[in-house]
């Protein structure tokens, strides 16, 4: 990345304009053509130094239910049980992670009774108890990275 | 802060703007446009109810979403807090404020195996980073912390974007 990749991947974290041509006005804003503005950020999401751009949509408002949740399991069933949880397309994101709760994932589903629907099913195939979490308050969402 | 969000009221022709940007706003110079040829209503219809979707919360933001690990941020905390139930909502207000903050919720505590009610997401290029990150909020915490810990993942075992139904 150059110095203008980076002013591109800073400025696009803050946000992009609602008008008939909006990367004409950011690339002012960064003192380039909106031609060349297209072609970088065409390499930068192809490259996935950027994973997605474009509106973030906010899933509860409509009327979807998200969720954290987790599971403890045992060593010796880790792998078994990874490939039980990814294969329900309701879990969006899953990761390991560096505690007695070790398997942390994301449900996201249509209604909230699909979400109670997804637990008991994850609860059912890997015999393993479903700590859900999901959120009671929302502080602040955004991630922004500088480069 | 918000509570959990209520569902806001959508129309079919907005349900079609969702479904043809949530991948992402095409790469052209006029991307509005291209948006309505596709959901077959005029442009300036596109931009204003993107508008006031946006307006109402449907839309957080029109961004890019880095990548953590392409640019470099190696090291992504989960940081977790059993916080005073009395003063969660004025303290995770402030530790969402904070530059280093990505996300913070409150969620349920699980007792005995899980006692941690405030989650703040961190990104470091390494852990000694995150860890000074941590810091920094179990300052803002003080008294009204009783624990903490940071969880980082050590692998993704799926990821895959939130997809809205057409």
């Amino acid at each position: 990345m150059d110095a203008l990749d980076r002013a591109i991947v800073n400025a696009l974290q803050d946000g992009f304009p609602i008008c008939a041509q909006p990367y004409e006005a950011v690339a002012q804003q960064l003192g380039t053509t909106e031609q060349e503005l297209l072609v970088r950020l065409g390499k930068l999401l192809e490259a996935g130094t950027l994973s997605r751009f474009g509106p973030m949509y906010h899933a509860e408002r409509l009327g979807g239910a998200l969720s954290l949740a987790a599971l403890k399991v045992a060593p010796q069933d880790y792998e078994r049980v990874a490939e039980q949880v990814n294969a329900l397309p309701e879990v969006a994101h899953n990761y390991e992670r560096n505690h007695a709760l070790n398997m942390w994932f994301v449900l996201a589903t249509e209604t909230a009774t699909a979400q109670a629907d997804a637990v008991d099913k994850i609860e059912r195939e890997t015999g393993c108890t479903v700590y859900n979490m999901p959120k009671l308050a929302e502080y602040f969402v955004e991630l922004k990275l500088r480069v | 802060m918000n509570t959990v969000a209520e569902p806001a009221v959508i129309d079919a022709v907005d349900r079609a703007i969702i479904v043809a940007t949530q991948k992402g706003l095409p790469l052209v110079a006029r991307p509005y446009h291209a948006v309505a040829e596709q959901v077959g209503v005029p442009a300036e219809e596109v931009m204003s109810r993107m508008q006031r979707m946006r307006d109402n919360g449907i839309i957080r933001r029109i961004a890019a979403v880095p990548n953590h690990y392409a640019l470099g941020y190696k090291a992504n905390g989960m940081t977790v807090w059993d916080v005073a139930d009395a003063r969660i909502d004025e303290l995770g207000r402030r530790v969402g404020e904070l530059e280093c903050v990505s996300h913070c919720y409150h969620r349920p505590r699980h007792l005995p195996d899980w006692s941690y009610n405030l989650f703040a997401m961190v990104h470091g290029h390494d852990r000694a980073e995150v860890e000074a990150q941590a810091q920094q909020i179990a300052e803002l915490l003080g008294d009204a912390c009783r624990g903490h810990d940071i969880l980082y993942s050590t692998r993704i075992l799926k990821k895959t974007g939130l997809r809205i139904g057409g």
